[in-house]
């Protein structure tokens, strides 16, 4: 498939004798949202790290754009486009919006001096593609008058320059309120529509099924389930899987996921 | 709100996407206008601009005809470069985070090294770069025990302060430097005297504080200075040096007090071994009379300048108004107060 960004192929990673990850496939495509649900311990952290490279992979294979990559570390995964935002977003808030999307990359002339226009300019791009604007803020208002979800969205319109393909979002919306968890999906809608995909991690199940377009459920560091959201249908065939994975056939709950 | 309770049963996808849209709707943002901009920016500039003006103001009406008069303020502007030449360095480090208490014997150092240079018959000019030099190499020093060697910036600059200050005691036991040819020079033709009232050493000062300024608001090293002082985590996971940031702002100090050091021997040409040794405080002040905030992250060069005038008035001004030199003190702490006072008033901590 042409249009597939990156491909894991039986990853494992091992910890001494404990097996954080044994066995696990992940592929991701342009412009897709894919949900990776799991409980604590089931390895979500684990393959979020292998993909932003910061840990390595005991065994297993990786392919970028389908062209199999050696050596993978932080910076192969930033070449092969893929952002993460952490949960803490790292955010300096007392900035202005635009000093934070350009963190560490600013645009400079000859003498270091910043191009403060072209900055300005390609931040207000960056934060239209998101659908990141409004009345009452712009791109050098300060990121501490933003509420949560707006903050998110300051960390996805930064991880969206360098012209990402894969932007990871660890647990966006955990500790938002309802209204702010609704603009971090708005950006992340308008991302996808801007063709980049999204890799989004969450612990709330409704959230999950919302936002994503397939859903990847780990356990215990396997695969439980792929399945695109057709196949699940609803939400709730999602949350009896899980408990389902929890409990397996303890509480009489009938089983719908565990078929597909 | 429907809206919220729909969430849990039905479709949650619609309403909710329905609910971002109507929320982050698009229309273009309306940045505030211009000088509103402006105003708000410079917010703690200006309140400290708003400080000098009032103090200025009661000690006008304390003494009319005193405060008329040009010599009242050139007195100020002799000694303010000195002051300036470091308060500006100083706001770098109060950013990023940290604090130096070593400029006071950094000034005093590198002014040795110049009355050494030109006492030695060399040209004054070979004198300030030697005495550059000086103060980029103990700041250099200070930043490398507070960033590599991990020591808290209070308690080693302090400790570095009295060590060089010790240095000087023990080698010159006391005695200064009088540099009676220095006058003559063209380097004191070009960076001390007076022309119309107003001291040279003033409008290179004014110089420095724009170019620091300028760097810190639009500058690549100015962007992570705000950046390590704020968040220094996130600096780090973005790629920034933090460590080399850190040790920069300390550099810069140690070459704003060469500068000082200068400045210092250049006004009445002669060198003390207590050099520097006054400016401690005052220049601590300042910077936050000015309106920089000592939590980090934030902070301004145009008001510290400000503040550091304020400042320098307040002993002058005491004086001058008709009060006995007993008063100075108290009213350097009522002004410092007064203005943190109102900073807080006027500035919100973002976390």
């Amino acid at each position: 498939m042409q249009n597939r960004i990156i491909e894991l192929k039986d990853i494992k990673k091992s910890y001494g004798q404990v097996y954080a990850l044994g066995g696990v496939d992940l592929h991701m495509d342009e412009a897709e949202v894919v949900g990776l649900v799991g409980d604590n311990g089931a390895g979500k952290s684990t393959l979020i790290k292998i993909l932003a490279g910061a840990v390595r992979p005991t065994t297993g294979d990786i392919l970028v754009r389908g062209k199999p990559v050696s050596n993978w570390n932080a910076a192969r995964s930033r070449e092969a486009g893929i952002e993460t935002v952490f949960q803490d977003r790292a955010l300096a808030v007392q900035q202005t919006i635009i000093w934070n999307i350009f963190m560490g990359r600013e645009l400079v002339g000859p003498l270091g001096f910043l191009k403060v226009r072209k900055q300005r300019e390609e931040a207000e791009r960056l934060m239209r593609e998101i659908g990141f604007t409004s009345k009452v803020f712009g791109p050098s208002s300060i990121v501490g008058q933003l509420s949560g979800g707006e903050r998110q969205g300051v960390a996805i319109a930064r991880a969206m320059y360098n012209q990402s393909d894969l932007i990871i979002l660890d647990e966006p919306t955990t500790a938002l309120s309802l209204t702010e968890t609704a603009k971090v999906f708005h950006f992340v809608r308008q991302a996808r529509e801007a063709g980049r995909s999204i890799l989004f991690i969450g612990h709330n199940i409704h959230h999950v099924f919302d936002i994503s377009d397939r859903f990847v459920i780990l356990d215990r560091g396997r695969v439980a389930l792929q399945a695109t959201k057709a196949e699940l249908g609803s939400a709730e065939a999602l949350v009896r899987f899980m408990e389902e994975l929890a409990h397996p056939g303890g509480t009489g709950v009938e089983s719908t996921g565990g078929t597909v | 709100m429907t809206d919220a309770a729909n969430h849990d049963s039905q479709s949650p996808a619609r309403t909710l996407d329905a609910d971002a849209v109507r929320r982050t709707a698009e229309g273009k943002h309306a940045d505030q206008s211009s000088l509103r901009r402006f105003l708000l920016n410079h917010r703690p500039a200006i309140g400290s601009f708003v400080v000098l003006v009032v103090m200025l103001a009661c000690f006008y009406a304390g003494n009319p005809e005193v405060f008329s008069q040009w010599n009242m303020y050139r007195a100020v502007l002799i000694g303010l470069p000195v002051v300036l030449f470091v308060v500006v360095p100083l706001v770098y480090v109060v950013t990023v985070g940290e604090i130096d208490l070593s400029f006071p014997s950094t000034i005093g150092m590198s002014g040795w090294v110049f009355a050494l240079v030109v006492q030695a018959g060399f040209d004054p000019l070979l004198g300030i770069l030697a005495a550059a030099a000086t103060g980029l190499f103990l700041g250099i020093c200070v930043g490398w025990l507070v960033v590599y060697a991990n020591l808290s910036s209070l308690i080693a600059t302090l400790g570095m302060n009295f060590m060089l200050r010790g240095l000087i005691q023990i080698n010159t036991e006391g005695k200064s430097i009088a540099l009676v040819t220095l006058p003559k020079s063209l380097a004191y033709q070009i960076f001390g005297g007076q022309y119309f009232g107003i001291p040279v050493q003033v409008l290179w000062a004014l110089l420095f504080v724009l170019v620091c300024s300028l760097v810190y608001n639009r500058h690549r090293f100015g962007v992570h200075v705000h950046m390590v002082g704020d968040n220094p985590d996130a600096a780090q996971q973005m790629g920034i040096n933090v460590k080399l940031v850190r040790l920069k702002t300390f550099a810069l100090v140690g070459l704003g007090a060469a500068f000082a050091g200068v400045a210092a021997v250049m006004i009445n040409y002669t060198w003390w071994p207590t050099s520097g040794d006054g400016y401690l405080l005052p220049a601590l002040a300042s910077v936050f009379v000015g309106g920089t905030a000592p939590w980090g992250g934030i902070g301004t060069i145009l008001g510290s300048a400000i503040g550091s005038f304020t400042v320098s008035f307040i002993q002058s001004g005491v004086v001058g108004a008709g009060l006995s030199g007993f008063y100075v003190q108290f009213f350097y702490g009522l002004i410092i107060i007064l203005s943190l006072l109102g900073h807080r008033w006027n500035q919100v901590r973002y976390r």
